[in-house]
């Protein structure tokens, strides 16, 4: 380790990096050092074990999916890059940014932080939310505390409020409409320090 | 020929006779005689002073070093790397469904977001990695391996650096070789020449002072500097002395205030033959590697042991293996449910000035024991609380707990809920669970059934 340069200086591609994920250079080199500490075994790149050695996570109830959304269909490596474009998703959303149409969505904006939580639901990645994939997240949550009676009941009335056009599983913009007064920017941020 | 080598020969063989008999002199004014006796010149503060005003000007000149270049130091995160919520999961979900729609607690597709933000938050940064690697310093103490400001060291720190690594290595690390063979040495032979006498007011006496003697011929082979507060909690006999663990040093430094009867597995080898000889002069316990495992027999050894009020207090790590020192981790209960009194003692160690925890995955016995004799010096502070004992409504964890508590407070350390047994082996499910439980009190409201945990 040494000084903020010198570490900028070996990660690849670092520039375009932070540019698209509107980190500064200090989170940057935080975020390497922690990519590192994850890579126990220096192989310059993390797998699901890795995510498995930290605790809190596995306390977490839906650990194992937040590990999935990191790891994109089929692939069993994350590269620091990629690291970061999902870490990326957590940096509070920017309030001036301009509303420029020609500009794609930076990877912080309401929008993108909804995707991402969609797909915690959403394993098959089909688009919708079936009623099987609501059951196994409340499952996942609540496992032994309450009857499966009670988990069905749950999951009915969920899809019975949600979904507009009553095709029995719910889409992104019924997903995003029975979101829209709750603070996603709040929730879905985490406060990065200088 | 011959002759022009003979005078160099008697020569050279006078000046190592000579200055071997010096050195044994220093030495033993200096260090063995005050450790038999429990004094103490005062050298060792002047000399931790002086080092002190060397770091601090160490590191000014590496800061200025670091603006003349227009770069920040790197400092390492001692505050972590994000701002986390302190607030509960259960005031989170309600402040999120208050945003929402009001009434009855259902179930709403935003509860997602407190665990998955939550489990993001970890992967960033989670509070039981960081207690298993060494503490980082805001100061630099002149060892490269707590060095992480390499390209501002000038050519000045460079040479005072290289004095340094010198005086470490040439000077204080033989010596401490010497004093520390010394050291265990005369503890074998002492403790097995007390041995031969009967048992009685005598034998004890003498085996508590050769003991004492040792530790402390250890301390100095350590350039421990060690200041004990509140010493009129000492142990007693006939209870139980425990401490927070950073590293192997703990057992010498406690036992050369005091005398404790050790508690520990037999080993082969040299560690052995130094447990054979201890036990010899006075009653500590070992177990066997197959013992270790039957719960019964070690509580009842140790409770054996206890209700014997001549036989000296228990010295005990309820932690398990080696913390960091920035924090307490869970003490496992077995020495709690035993049933008499417990005299926490806290143990804080500087590391300006040397880093005194075992990273038992990174490095071996022999390459600890050499990072520790090649410091500078090992500066900690003990605290003796005042005794505890076990309430009547309380359980060994209720009991273990709030001891736990006392010592983190009084060290200054942060207490934490996490077994340190988590260092090897994966999260129990207990753990999941009482996420799960909280959650499901939410949602599913008080007035439903309470599934207890077993």
């Amino acid at each position: 380790m040494g000084s903020t340069a010198s570490t900028l200086s070996k990660i690849p591609d670092v520039e375009t990096l932070m540019q698209e994920t509107g980190f500064t250079p200090a989170h940057m080199v935080r975020l390497y050092d922690r990519f590192k500490a994850l890579d126990k075994e220096r192989k310059g790149h993390l797998c699901p074990q890795d995510f498995g050695a930290i605790k809190e996570l596995a306390e977490n109830p839906i650990g194992d999916r937040i590990v999935g959304a990191f790891f994109s269909q089929g692939q069993e490596t994350l590269d620091f890059h990629s690291f970061v474009r999902i870490l990326a998703h957590f940096r509070p959303v920017d309030k001036d940014r301009p509303r420029d149409p020609n500009v794609p969505e930076p990877i912080n904006s309401r929008s993108n932080k909804l995707k991402f939580a969609f797909q915690l639901y959403d394993q098959d990645k089909d688009g919708k939310i079936s009623r099987a994939e609501l059951l196994q997240v409340l499952r996942a949550m609540l496992e032994m505390q309450v009857t499966e009676e009670q988990l069905e009941s749950i999951a009915d009335r969920t899809i019975q409020e949600a979904d507009l056009d009553r095709d029995e599983a719910i889409s992104f913009d019924e997903f995003r409409k029975s979101l829209e007064k709750v603070n996603i920017d709040h929730k879905m941020s985490i406060r990065f320090l200088r | 020929m011959d002759s022009y080598l003979f005078p160099f020969d008697n020569l050279l063989c006078m000046l190592l006779g000579i200055s071997f008999t010096v050195w044994i002199t220093l030495l033993l004014v200096f260090i063995i005689v005050p450790a038999i006796f429990g004094l103490s010149f005062g050298i060792r503060r002047l000399y931790m002073k002086t080092l002190l005003k060397i770091f601090e000007w160490a590191t000014l000149r590496m800061e200025r070093g670091a603006r003349e270049k227009n770069q920040h130091l790197y400092k390492p995160y001692s505050n972590g790397i994000i701002a986390k919520e302190p607030a509960s999961l259960e005031q989170e979900i309600q402040e999120m469904r208050r945003s929402g729609q009001g009434g009855e607690p259902e179930f709403d597709m935003s509860d997602i977001f407190y665990f998955c933000r939550r489990g993001v938050e970890s992967i960033v940064d989670d509070e039981v990695t960081k207690r298993f690697t060494a503490e980082e310093l805001e100061s630099w103490n002149l060892l490269t391996r707590s060095n992480y400001n390499f390209n501002h060291v000038s050519a000045r720190l460079t040479v005072l650096w290289g004095l340094g690594v010198l005086i470490r290595y040439g000077l204080l690390l033989p010596l401490r070789v010497t004093l520390a063979f010394t050291g265990v040495g005369l503890l074998v032979v002492l403790t097995s020449i007390i041995g031969l006498l009967p048992n009685g007011r005598m034998k004890n006496l003498l085996s508590q002072k050769a003991h004492l003697m040792c530790y402390r011929i250890c301390v100095r082979a350590l350039t421990a500097i060690i200041t004990y507060h509140d010493s009129e909690n000492k142990p007693k006999n006939g209870g139980i002395c425990v401490a927070n663990h950073t590293s192997p040093i703990d057992v010498i430094i406690l036992a050369s205030d005091g005398c404790y009867a050790m508690v520990g597995q037999v080993h082969g080898g040299l560690m052995g033959v130094i447990q054979r000889s201890m036990v010899k002069a006075c009653p500590h316990i070992w177990f066997e590697r197959s013992e270790v495992k039957d719960r019964h027999l070690v509580a009842k050894r140790l409770s054996d042991h206890v209700a014997d009020q001549t036989k000296l207090p228990i010295l005990i790590f309820p932690e398990g293996t080696c913390i960091n020192n920035t924090s307490v981790m869970m003490f496992k209960k077995g020495s709690f449910e035993i049933g008499c009194t417990v005299y926490p003692v806290a143990i804080k160690y500087d590391p300006r000035f040397g880093d005194a925890f075992w990273n038992s995955s990174k490095f071996g016995m022999v390459n600890y024991l050499l990072h520790m004799m090649s410091s500078w010096a090992i500066v900690c502070s003990v605290w003796y609380l005042p005794p505890m004992r076990r309430e009547e409504d309380e359980d060994a964890v209720q009991f273990a707990n709030r001891v736990k508590a006392a010592i983190a407070r009084k060290g200054g350390l942060v207490d934490l809920l996490w077994d340190g047994g988590l260092k090897r082996e994966k999260v129990k499910d207990v753990f999941k669970e009482e996420q799960q439980r909280l959650y499901s009190k939410v949602l599913v409201g008080g007035g439903s059934e309470d599934r207890s945990r077993s």
